[in-house]
């Protein structure tokens, strides 16, 4: 099926930018970029490269949403692209955990490894993702932000860019029990957070 | 036994591949036993679908 193309001038109205959506749409895809790269530069680049690959096709656009929709479709490939080739070229390298979070999990649990009352997980119901508002994910965002960094890349890696482990295994040089523990922390920290800050603030003894 | 410590890292890694008969099995005996490792791990299922929805959000247009 075909979209049906722009007539002339509409398709200037896209270019030009007038009321500055064009920038806020870059700003949006960067930020996107930045969370998952966490290297500003090569965001701008992969921001970049992703914005001419869809004007390239932007005549077939219906309008606006159907083009940020096939926007950030190209951005995730290229996302996904740069973290393999930095695999390759190893240009992306840390030590094991950056975390200090041993501490994370001597407050969480007991010395027999036993959950310490206070830290014990709550029951969270089984909240519908669809009805949480914008409050909620403006936590869920800052708990994800406040991840060590080399817990956070794994995780975005794993859960949002949705590589295997294997492919994270390579791309950031680390053994599978290494990058079980990075996961493992960082559901462990995203749980607390959204715990604390969330389903039960009142309980946040900080 | 497994402490809460030890079945919370097997609840994590089964995510990350299939468990053997027995971890599974001692998970299972241990969660039986232990709300706040049961609520972990629903907790667990719950960050996945949460993530996912955040993964739409964040690439959803007009904000």
């Amino acid at each position: 099926m075909t979209k049906p193309r722009f007539r002339e001038g509409e398709m200037d109205s896209q270019w030009t930018d007038n009321d500055g959506s064009l920038a806020a749409l870059r700003l949006q895809m960067l930020r996107f970029a930045v969370l998952q790269l966490k290297d500003e530069t090569l965001a701008e680049d992969v921001v970049q490269d992703a914005f001419i690959g869809a004007m390239k096709n932007a005549g077939s656009f219906a309008g606006r949403s159907a083009f940020k929709t096939w926007v950030f479709a190209i951005l995730k490939n290229k996302i996904a692209d740069s973290v393999r080739k930095k695999a390759r070229l190893k240009e992306i390298s840390f030590a094991v955990d950056d975390d200090t979070s041993g501490d994370l999990e001597a407050h969480l649990f007991k010395r027999n490894g036993f959950w310490k009352v206070e830290e014990r997980p709550a029951d969270w119901g089984d909240p519908e993702t669809n009805v949480l508002g914008k409050d909620f994910w403006r936590v869920f965002e800052t708990c994800l932000d406040k991840l060590p960094d080399q817990q956070g890349r794994v995780f975005m890696m794993r859960e949002f860019v949705d590589l295997n482990g294997h492919e994270i295994c390579s791309a950031v040089g680390i053994t599978t029990s290494n990058l079980n523990v990075l996961l493992y922390r960082a559901r462990l920290r995203l749980r607390e957070c959204l715990e604390n800050n969330w389903f039960k603030p009142g309980d946040c003894t900080c | 036994m497994l402490n809460c410590h030890q079945n919370t890292r097997l609840i994590s890694e089964g995510r990350e591949r299939r468990l053997t008969f027995v971890e599974g099995v001692s998970v299972g005996a241990h969660n039986m036993m232990c709300s706040a490792c049961r609520n972990f791990s629903r907790q667990m299922d719950t960050l996945e679908k949460m993530m996912k929805a955040y993964k739409i959000r964040s690439e959803r247009i007009d904000e």
